[in-house]
């Protein structure tokens, strides 16, 4: 793994951004090339691919709080609900905003929220903050149960879609593969739609999500590679340290979770627009744990690492439905296998990377010593 | 050398319950000078630190820098005011390399946010390149430039002393605070870290050094206070505390039995 990254690092740079725009264009085309075995029978690949997107969004904002910030925040749904919910009042319930203008409202609203949990919690430490923001979360869920004015169980219907580009019929049409017995044909009946966010077709909605996601990612590594990134780092490791070399931990550990906040409300904006639909139960505890294991199985810290985590909660479950019965239980060994060998997540970010090579490094010289030695015997 | 006073700290008291960890210690440190603060175990030097830095409110009495009270103040304010400090045990920040640990000292005096961070403005290429620069500059000081990319964790205990000293100096402090940085060295070790702190010195830094070994303050310290029991009993050059009797009784009786 470490000699692959190695050699990677090694190419000139043309041919890395070629990489990449090859490997983005890809992803982009992923739910029109269906392969076997990745597409998700009986399901909407496009759908399924949507919502690993958002959990992908979802996780880089999270691992924004937990994993640079070393924040264990258990209540994170509760920002992706309150953006939900922003969009879902202002582009239907209570207004007939389109979404362009709904999503700014939805993300400074639960950056908002953010900052008004984090103000008081921050200086609490570790379990505590656990604590309380788990019950952020499920307030959050509680409220909008109870309000009226929020759709109580019925939840909001009709929350604004995209706008489409190019009227309902898009500006052109783009096939889908198919993949027959040991044949792959262009197949002129399965198409989509450029740009057309509708009701049937979710692939649209995919791709918005994933740029989306590209974005953050641009956006998470200029600010890692900062003095905000620095700070959140030195915070996580030691804070009392990092207070006394002059980082103001307060004001960056609040900055990290209204970081977050707006990521994750971002998420839950666009969850609902394409849902059309949500209701409290979309926002339960169990998604705060998903988003978590999805941090944590890819190695929190690393923002690769956390994509991954993303794509095996969102995705494996939906692949693997006919286990549908042992879902869970499944999940649960794999998270446990996982705690006992790599600890770390399955990518964690360069530190342990690094620890490894030296200890390998350091092993190699110890070799090459005692062959010396038993030389001069 | 000037005489103006850098710190003053004045009838400095700290109490934690019942017990008195400082009682009305007063002294001043002057710019340019190298002030040793010695004592045995449990003295109250570390304590004393912790109050100059922020870390604990004193009782009563008031410490001053360059004649401003730091009462109230943070302990990140204290830092960016011109305050550094390193750690007994070390601290530095395990997962980041070496350079990284210099770059979040060298940020003290930085003011880049997420907004210039984000957009990469002149701002944040600026103070990025500056910090760099310093902050590779001391890590040659130091003696730790060929480490500059290996993880804080990874380096030996000797560089990991250095690389706090170096941490320290990146925030450009007017003063800056060792606690018993050659705490764990041996004898060599020890007199080549204290060429290397009449060097910090040299550059402008007045010190404030914490040291167990007397042998090594005597050597490198313009003047010395002397705590026992959270109290000033002397203060003065290294030959007057060589010969003062009470710090004789008190502080090296107590050292030969700790060393045996």
């Amino acid at each position: 793994m470490s000699k692959l990254k190695l050699s990677l690092s090694k190419l000139p740079k043309p041919v890395k951004i070629a990489m990449w725009v090859l490997l983005a264009i890809l992803a982009y085309a992923l739910p029109l090339l269906e392969p076997p075995f990745i597409t998700t029978p009986g399901v909407d690949f496009g759908g399924v691919l949507f919502v690993v997107t958002m959990y992908m969004l979802v996780a880089l904002g999270l691992n924004i709080v937990v994993g640079y910030a070393g924040l264990l925040d258990l209540g994170y749904v509760g920002f992706y609900a309150v953006g939900a919910y922003t969009a879902a009042i202002l582009t239907s319930f209570h207004a007939n905003w389109p979404l362009l203008f709904a999503l700014p409202i939805a993300v400074l609203a639960s950056t908002i929220s953010g900052v008004l949990l984090g103000a008081p919690t921050l200086r609490v430490r570790g379990d505590y903050l656990a604590i309380v923001t788990l019950g952020f979360g499920e307030i959050i869920r509680l409220v909008a149960v109870n309000t009226e004015w929020l759709g109580e169980r019925k939840g909001i219907s009709n929350v604004a879609r995209p706008p489409s580009v190019g009227g309902t019929e898009g500006l052109f049409e783009i096939p889908h593969l198919y993949w027959g017995d040991g044949t792959v044909l262009i197949d002129t009946q399965d198409t989509t739609k450029f740009l057309v966010f509708g009701v049937l077709d979710q692939i649209p909605y995919y791709w918005l999500g994933l740029t989306v996601v590209i974005i953050m990612l641009f956006a998470d590594y200029l600010i890692k590679n900062s003095r905000v990134g620095r700070a959140w780092e030195a915070t996580r490791e030691d804070e009392d340290a990092a207070e006394l070399m002059g980082v103001p931990t307060f004001r960056f550990k609040l900055l990290a979770f209204a970081t977050g906040a707006f990521i994750g409300g971002l998420a839950g904006a666009l969850y609902a627009s394409r849902q059309n639909f949500i209701n409290p139960d979309s926002f339960l505890l169990l998604f705060s744990i998903l988003f978590l294991a999805a941090v944590v199985v890819g190695g929190q810290g690393n923002r690769w690492g956390v994509l991954v985590g993303a794509t095996l909660v969102a995705y494996l479950p939906q692949r693997f439905r006919e286990f549908d019965d042992f879902r869970v239980l499944v999940f649960g060994l794999a998270l446990v296998a996982l705690a006992i060998l790599r600890p770390e997540g399955l990518f964690p970010p360069r530190r342990t990377v690094r620890a490894k090579q030296l200890e390998q490094e350091l092993e190699e010289l110890e070799v090459g010593t005692d062959g010396e030695e038993k030389a001069h015997a | 050398m000037p005489d103006t006073p850098i710190l003053e700290v004045d009838q400095l008291t700290l109490r934690f319950g019942g017990l008195t960890a400082l009682d009305n210690v007063s002294f001043d440190i002057k710019e340019g000078e190298i002030l040793g603060l010695i004592g045995p175990n449990g003295a109250g030097k570390t304590t004393c630190f912790n109050a100059i830095t922020g870390v604990y409110k004193p009782t009563s009495g008031t410490i001053r820098f360059n004649g401003e009270s730091l009462a109230g103040k943070k302990r990140f304010e204290i830092t960016q005011a011109g305050i550094a400090r390193t750690f007994q045990n070390i601290r530095l920040f395990p997962t980041m390399t070496a350079l990284e640990n210099v770059l979040v000292g060298a940020d003290a005096q930085h003011t880049t946010g997420m907004f210039s961070a984000l957009f990469r403005l002149p701002k944040h290429r600026r103070e990025e390149a500056a910090g760099h620069d310093r902050a590779m500059e001391l890590l040659r000081f130091m003696g730790l430039a060929k480490q500059a990319d290996e993880l804080a964790a990874n380096l030996s205990y000797g560089d990991q002393r250095r690389l706090e000293i170096a941490r320290a100096m990146a925030t450009q402090p007017k003063l800056i605070c060792l606690d018993e940085p050659a705490a764990g060295f041996n004898p060599q070790e020890k007199r080549i870290l204290m060429d290397l702190i009449r060097k910090v010195r040299d550059r402008g830094f007045t010190v404030l050094l914490i040291e167990h070994d007397m042998r090594l303050v005597m050597g490198v310290t313009d003047r010395i206070v002397v705590l026992e029991f959270g109290k000033k009993i002397a203060e003065g050059a290294p030959a007057e505390i060589r010969d003062n009797p009470a710090v004789i009784a008190a502080y090296l009786g107590v050292e030969e039995e700790d060393a045996s």
